[in-house]
Formats: structure tokens, sequence, C-alpha cells
């Protein structure tokens, strides 16, 4: 928690934030057109704002919003949100050793800050969980740090897309920084053959899927690939080496 | 009537964000993942990364994109080429972004792609 005094004053905490800045550019454009996107799809400003400051979710914000735009149910729009944040599912399993050692309600409000961007850079600076006290602190203060960053840039931006509607206009694309920048932190995921198989599989899939309703190609892309490489991983079961966890 | 509607729907949302990205560490019950899923965690968060990018580069409304000449699939590959040439240095990621854009605003703005 960044309000935490603990976390603030930790060094650590500023290593995650310095960790964040330098992500920060691809960040902010994908914010700033996430805000833009609202507007021209017909969405009022209150719905805008409301929506950048407590959904937090630029990919299922940017799936919400022609449902939005076309009054579909609520529960469609719910459910298509639930598959598109799948991968949260995912990394929270991995995250959880991390985290058990906090209160809930710090974990709790961890994990809602914790987006892509938070969680592969501190699973990457932290392998593996810490077994004493300090450097379970340490954890805590860079992971607060870089979701402190990652918020302010992320709401920040949104909040000036949402204003600048009509000076940014849509077609021209910034907001592909943002996968752009995803496209990197995949790249940076992929440390072994299995894992880029796992890429190119669950890339497949989840475009051969693509007319599914719900966003239900990211359900079965995932499935698809992690099926096939645990089919295909000859490797003897142990627990995680830092090379796996990463 | 219908705004009180669209606050319900983005307090939903919100919840979601909350559940998934919490998801396995919401109980405070002692659990360990069984040894098959901790196998299948090695391959899982690529997967699930790569499923919500692959569609945003590679379809249009829907479906495959049918004419090649689209300004996404080059900027992906070039920042993909990018990510391999600075292997292991710092900060690449703002790297793939500045080369990715570099290529897709000239196709996109100037070529129409």
């Amino acid at each position: 928690m960044f309000f935490l005094r603990a976390n603030y004053t930790h060094p650590a905490f500023w290593e995650g934030v310095r960790a964040s800045a330098a992500l920060a550019p691809g960040l902010a454009a994908w914010g700033l057109m996430t805000g833009v996107a609202m507007v021209n799809a017909g969405m009022s400003t209150f719905d805008s704002v409301l929506m950048t400051l407590i959904v937090y979710a630029g990919s299922v914000q940017l799936a919400a919003i022609p449902l939005l735009a076309a009054q579909a149910p609520m529960w469609v729009i719910v459910a298509t949100a639930v598959c598109v944040n799948l991968r949260f599912v995912v990394f929270s399993a991995h995250l959880r050793p991390y985290m058990m050692v906090w209160p809930r309600w710090q974990r709790l409000v961890s994990g809602y800050f914790t987006a892509d961007l938070s969680y592969v850079q501190f699973t990457q600076r932290f392998p593996h969980p810490s077994p004493d006290a300090s450097g379970q602190r340490a954890e805590q203060a860079f992971l607060s740090g870089h979701y402190f960053l990652t918020w302010i840039n992320w709401v920040g931006t949104g909040l000036i897309g949402i204003a600048l509607t009509q000076a940014v206009p849509a077609h021209w694309g910034l907001g592909f920084a943002g996968i752009l920048g995803l496209v990197g932190v995949t790249c940076s995921l992929a440390t072994s053959r299995l894992r880029v198989l796992s890429a190119v599989v669950a890339g497949t899939a989840s475009v051969a899927a693509v007319a599914l309703p719900l966003k239900l190609n990211i359900v079965v892309g995932i499935a698809a690939a992690v099926a096939l490489c645990m089919l295909m991983d000859r490797s003897p079961v142990r627990p995680p080496s830092p090379q796996d966890a990463a | 009537m219908m705004e009180f509607d669209h606050v319900l729907t983005m307090v939903a949302l919100a919840l979601v964000t909350v559940v998934t990205r919490c998801f396995f560490f919401i109980s405070d019950q002692p659990w360990q993942l069984p040894s098959w899923a901790e196998r299948g965690l090695r391959y899982a968060p690529i997967a699930a990364l790569t499923v919500v990018i692959a569609p945003e580069i590679l379809t249009h409304q829907g479906h495959l994109i049918a004419d090649w000449r689209d300004a996404r699939w080059p900027a992906a590959l070039a920042s993909g080429a990018f990510f391999l040439l600075q292997r292991g240095r710092s900060h690449s990621i703002l790297g793939t972004i500045v080369t990715g854009m570099a290529v897709y605003l000239p196709l996109h703005l100037g070529l129409g792609w």
C-alpha cells in the first residue's frame, strides 16, 4: 500500500516507482486513448470518469466500451470482463505466496492495483517469495511503489484523454502503444522453448476463435496452450526454480 | 434511471477487477496449489497475455485481417525484433514501444494502413 509509511519510506518503494517510470510513456499513450475512446463511443463524461477511476483495467475498458455504447445487458458486459481478466486469475496464483504474509485487506488493496506491468516487473525483480520479514517488507514496498505510479499514470492520462477528446483524434491510433508495451512484456516472459510454444498456440487459438461471444476466445487460447505445454513437458515434477517463476 | 444502470455496471466491473486480480489470495485458508497446476503455471502467464494482445494485432471487427496492408502487424514485428536485439538490457520495454510506434505511425497516418 503506497499510503503506508513503512512502504513509501522504504528504498524499494522508489525502485518500484523507477521501474514503472521506464514503462510510463506507453502506458500514458494507452491511458490517453482509452479516455478518448470512451467519449468517442458516446459515453457520458460522468460514465467515462467513473470508469477511469474505479474499473482500472485497460483491456476490460476497451472491451466494455462498445458493449456499453450498444446498451448490451449488464451480464454480457460482466461476463466479457471476466474472460478478458482471466489472465489476472493466473497471475494471482503466482502471487499468492508473496501475498499471504499480509492481512487480507492489504492483499485485496494490493491485488486490485496490481495490473499486468506491475505483476511482470515485480515477479522478475523478486523471482522467489522471501522467507524473512525484511525481504517481505522490500517486496511489498517495491510492489506498492510500482503500482502507485502506474495507477496515477493510468488515471491521470485517462482523465486528460476524456478532457481532450477533440484534440487527439481516435483515428491516430496512439492507443496501440499500450499493446506494443504488452508485446514487450510478453517477450520478456518468453524464457524457454515451451513458453514460446505456449505463446504461439495461445495467440493462434485466440485469433482463430475470435468470433466467439463474450471473449471466450481468451478462455480457449489459454486452455489450449497450457494443456499442450503440459503434455509436452518432460521435465520432472518439482517446485518451480527461479527460471520457471519469472 | 439510465445513469444508475451505468453506475451499477461500473461498480460490477470494478468488482470483477478485484475478484480476478485477488482470486487465489482472497481466502485466509492455508492451501497448496496442486503440483499439476504449479506445472501449468509455468506456461499460463505468457499464454494469458498473448491471448489478449494477438487479436488486437491480427483481427479487425471480429475477423482475421483480410488485407495485409495493416500497420499493426509490422509494428508488433518491429517491437519483437527490437526486444530480441536488446535482450538483457534494462528499459527495453520502452524501446519496444518507441520502435513499434516509429513503424506504426508512418504506415497508419502516412499510408493509411
